[in-house]
This record gives C-alpha cells, structure tokens and sequence, in this order.
C-alpha cells in the first residue's frame, strides 16, 4: 500500500508540473526542471553511500562524468560507424546505432556502476577522511583521462548535435525532461526499497559501527561494495543524458565542482537518513539555484550552496527530515492510536532510531 | 572426550616488534563456561578478537566446532555459531534497541536454519530477547537512552540474538556495581543453562569466581593456568603475576 502510494504520488505530482510546464508554453521550465531532477537522482545516488552507509564520497562529478562521456563515445562510435568498424559490421552497427536516450542511460549507469564498484574494491580499507581522498583522487585521475583521450574530444570537447523534435511529444527539452523525470522515480523508489530492507539495516550498521556488525554477521565488504555500485551507477545514469542536454560537452563541465559540492550538500541539508531528506534537499536547493540563475547571476550558486550549507551544519545539522523527526517523535501516536504525525514518519521510513 | 567445541592451537600474535601473544593452546567443550582472566595488557582481548577474525593470527590455528576457521572474516565465524560482545558496548546509535536485536536475525539467523526469519518471527524474537535481558519496556528507544548496565545488557542480548553456540564476553560488567554485576552473572548463568557455551574475560574476581567452571589465566600473553577456579588462583604463579613475586 505505502508503495503504491509512493508510486501514485511520483506519478501525480511529476505528471502535473509536466501538465502545468506544457500549458505554460515556456521550454525554459524543462530546462530548469531537468537540472533539478538530475539533482534528484545525484543527491539520492550520493546518499546511498553518504548517508545509509557513512563514506562520503566527493568524486560525484567523475560518476556522472563517467555517464556523460559513455553517452558522448557512443555518439561518437554512431558518428563514424564506417570509419570504426570492418564492413562486415558497419551494416549491423548502423542498425543498432545511434542508441535512443534509454538504451544510453542504462550503458552510462552499467559504466560508472563497475567504476564504483572498482572504486568499492580499490578502497574498502579507507573510512573517513582517507576514504574522501581517495574519491577525489579518482575524480582527478578520470579527468586527466578524458582530457586526453581524443575520441571524446579531450579538452577541447564535444558537440552533440541532438534532434530538435521527437515524435509525439515534439520539443526535445520535453523528452528530456520526462526521461529525467522517470529517473528520478527510479532512484527514489531504490533508495526506499533500500532503506526499508535488509540491505538498509545492514548499511545503517556499517555507518554506525562496523566492527560490531561485523560481529553481527554483516559482510560489511560486500555490502559496502553494493553500495559503491549502486550509488555510482546512479550517478552515471544521471549523467547520461547530460550531453544531449547541453549539446556540447568539455570535461570541465562534466567534472564541475558544481555537481560535486551539490550532491553532498542536498542530502546534508534535506537530512541523510531518509530518501525524503536528498528530494527535498535537492528540491530546494536546485529550485533556488535556478531562481538565483534567472534573477542574479549563475555565479552565486555555489554561493547559495556554501551559506546554506554552513547554516544547516549549525542549526539543523539533522537536515531539515531531521527537524520533522524530532517534531513527529515527539507525538507520534495517540494513547497507542496511530496519528496523522506517526503514519508520515512511517511512510517517509522515518524509523524511530534514524537521526 | 568430546570433540571441543573451540580448539586454540599454538596461537601468536605479534604487533610489530611486540609479543602479544605466544603458544597459546586452549580448547573449550560444548556447555561450558569458561573465565578467562589476566592482568591489563596480558592478551585476553587480543586473544578473543584473533578467536573471533576481528584480528588474524599470525601462528597457530583456531578449530571452531570441528572445522577451522582460520581466514574466515569475523562476519563469516559469526554465520558458523560464534558470538561475542565487546569490553565498552558498541551498539549501533541510530538503530532502536529493537532494531539492534534485529541485525543478527537478519544477517546470522539464517545461516544455519537455511531460511529467513518472517516478519513476525523476527519480531517475536527481537520482544523475547529484550524481555530475557530485561530490556522490552525499552524495545523502542535508543541506546543513547539506556544506563550503562542496560547498555551491556542489550549488547549481551545482541550477540545472544542469532542463538550462538559459543558466546565471548568481553568484560562485561566493567564499570558496574555490585548488583548490577550480579544482575549481569545471573545472566550469563542463564544463557549457558539454554545450552550456550560460555567464555567470560573478566576483572571482578568474585563474579568470575561466581561463574566459571573453569579458569584461564594469560600474563604477557602466555596461558600460565588452566583448570578448575579454586586451585587457579592458588597456583604460585598467578598469584605472583596479580600481586607481584
């Protein structure tokens, strides 16, 4: 029931933005609204490891630079079929190529999955601040790669030419935006399976204390490694699309200190412990960046991150799910009767122990 | 004789140029309840930490109910029946004390049963083993809201949950008064009468006198004593190594 909820609600509330945006008439909603989505999808990939596990991971933007780029050589290959295969293969290369937005997607999230899960192995002995490191270093040595790797254009970067029309809904931007959109519901609906499983447990006892849980029998290596898998094919199925939707693509805005610093600090101030905290830290964070863009100036945004950031660190350091836990806890039922108060913590997998 | 049901063979231990830990051979049988004591810095927890996987030996080998266990992870000895709980409690912080008990059902229960707990077995279980410690009025806060005794109690409930054949309790009454140390003696009584076997690492002599059937006594990281507690402690050199030659 709580699942179909979810589900019904995703459904209607994206489907309505998508009702009111096209009403509107105005594309610059899509453009806009993709880049909170795609937030959506990296603050609740980062968290998956961030927050349910403990490892803060700050080479977000080589996951989802790892996707953007998977989607850029494959463009690329589809670009030059002829060139790059014998004759014999070009003929079925070029049925199957250039690969529809989906197809990339799931190649852009198979690719930074297995980085992740490289990372996972390469680093499983690190926590903490060495653990942090180590991701930065990987998002570094990925750059060095890309910018010389002349395929996908290096440093000098790439132009995607995408299509200006798709059949049925006809702007682009609009496909783009339900793509998006869908992804978003597919990594919130993974975080909350997540949360409520067994896997959820396991990692909320890695974050907390691994010696003892591994004394608990909880193989902390391997679910460390899912976590790393997961979070990072997240990332990298964020970034997938990124290419079509910029159009042209450099390694400096693939690696973005923007995308690394965002997906910490959504999740940090929505609060980690829940899916609900990175959707609303994403939420808020994205809409008002994109306001600040429109009114001020795209300069401030990291600007706007960093005061919030530092606020919430003193204020709320629970993250704004933290502040409606404490209020949910404090009446939670009703002489044994559940509240309207306790069936949100419920629905929201506010677990009494959760911070 | 039966075969023991934990057999430490030749164990050692070294932390760089340090000896923690020489020749050490025990061997405990199912049932039992055995002390294991020693001065500050003798190998006690080094020992059960090597026992458990938390930390590999660098010599010897470790035989838990009939098979090795050398390499094994300590998550993996966990699986085969072997618990422990910790000298200071760590319980996990974010998790109710109901959902602490839940862990190992989760992760160790199945392990040798072949299937999952449900839903409702697991709770059952997790209401059983707070009510056994005393702690089911407490089921759902966290540890942050238990007294020190109730926090060495749900950590002795946690490493109970999983049903363990061999249960180690590291220090668990360190830093408690006189009725809680009984109250958490009578525990461990309890637990081994349901069949589990029992190494207790303890300091309080009288609660270690209370419990054990059998006494271990390490000092520089070697066994200088084994046996029944009355001649242990009346052994020269245990006296020698607790009040000085």
């Amino acid at each position: 029931m709580r699942a179909f909820l979810f589900y019904l609600g995703s459904i209607l509330v994206g489907g309505l933005f998508f009702a009111f945006a096209r009403w509107l008439g105005n594309d610059y909603l899509f453009f806009a609204g993709y880049t909170v989505l795609q937030f959506i999808v990296l603050a609740t990939a980062w968290n998956i490891l961030g927050g349910y596990c403990g490892y803060v991971n700050f080479g977000s933007a080589a996951f989802f630079a790892v996707g953007a780029y998977s989607s850029v050589a494959l463009h690329k290959l589809a670009a030059g079929v002829d060139r790059y295969f014998p004759e014999s293969l070009a003929g079925i290369m070029k049925l199957l190529l250039p690969l529809n937005i989906p197809t990339l997607i799931i190649i852009g999230g198979i690719a930074s999955g297995l980085i992740g899960l490289g990372t996972g192995y390469l680093t499983l002995r690190l926590r903490g601040a060495f653990f942090a490191i180590a991701t930065l270093a990987l998002a570094v040595v990925l750059q060095t790669l890309i910018v010389n790797w002349d395929f996908v254009g290096g440093s000098r970067g790439a132009y995607i030419i995408r299509p200006s029309e798709v059949p049925i809904l006809g702007s682009y931007i609009q496909y783009l935006f339900l793509v998006m959109l869908v992804l978003s519901v597919v990594a919130l609906a993974t975080a909350r399976i997540i949360e409520q499983s067994r896997l959820g447990y396991g990692f909320a006892t890695i974050r907390d204390d691994e010696l003892a849980a591994e004394a608990c029998g909880v193989p902390t290596l391997r679910l460390k490694l899912i976590a790393t898998t997961i979070s990072g094919a997240l990332m990298g199925m964020a970034g997938a699309p990124f290419p079509y939707y910029i159009g042209y693509l450099e390694p400096g805005s693939a690696f973005g200190l923007a995308y690394a610093v965002n997906s910490i600090a959504m999740p940090m101030i929505g609060g980690t412990t829940s899916w609900v905290g990175p959707l609303v830290g994403a939420l808020l964070l994205g809409t008002l960046q994109q306001v600040a863009t429109v009114t001020i100036s795209s300069a401030v945004n990291l600007l706007i991150v960093g005061l919030l950031l530092v606020g919430f660190v003193i204020i709320a350091p629970k993250g704004i799910v933290g502040l409606v836990q404490d209020f949910m806890r404090e009446r939670a039922s009703d002489g044994g009767r559940p509240t309207w108060r306790s069936r949100l913590a419920i629905f929201a997998n506010m677990r009494p122990g959760a911070r | 004789m039966a075969e023991p049901l934990l057999h430490v063979e030749n164990l050692g231990k070294r932390f760089g140029g340090f000896v923690a830990l020489e020749g050490i051979n025990l061997s405990v049988q199912p049932g039992e309840r055995v002390g294991l004591i020693g001065p500050n810095g003798s190998g006690k927890s080094t020992l059960v930490n090597c026992m458990c996987g938390t930390l590999q030996n660098e010599t010897g080998t470790v035989r838990f109910d009939g098979r090795p266990v050398d390499g094994l992870a300590a998550h993996q000895r966990s699986h085969r029946g072997m618990a422990r709980s910790f000298q200071l409690p760590r319980p996990f912080h974010t998790l109710s004390v109901a959902e602490n008990l839940r862990i190992p059902l989760l992760y160790t229960a199945h392990t040798r049963s072949g299937r999952h707990l449900t839903q409702e077995e697991s709770a059952a279980r997790c209401h059983e083993l707070a009510g056994l410690v005393g702690l089911a009025p407490k089921a759902h806060k966290l540890p942050r809201d238990l007294t020190q005794v109730e926090m060495r109690k749900l950590e002795l409930a946690r490493a109970m949950a999983a049903d363990p054949k061999l249960l180690i309790a590291d220090e668990a009454m360190a830093g408690l008064s006189q009725t809680e140390v009984d109250d958490i003696v009578a525990l461990l009584i309890k637990l081994n009468e349901r069949g589990i076997t029992i190494i207790m690492i303890e300091h309080i002599m009288k609660a270690v006198m209370a419990f054990s059937q059998r006494l271990v006594v390490l000092v520089s990281g070697k066994k200088i004593a084994d046996g029944p507690p009355q001649e242990v402690v009346g052994h020269p050199e245990v006296i020698g190594a607790y009040l000085g030659q």
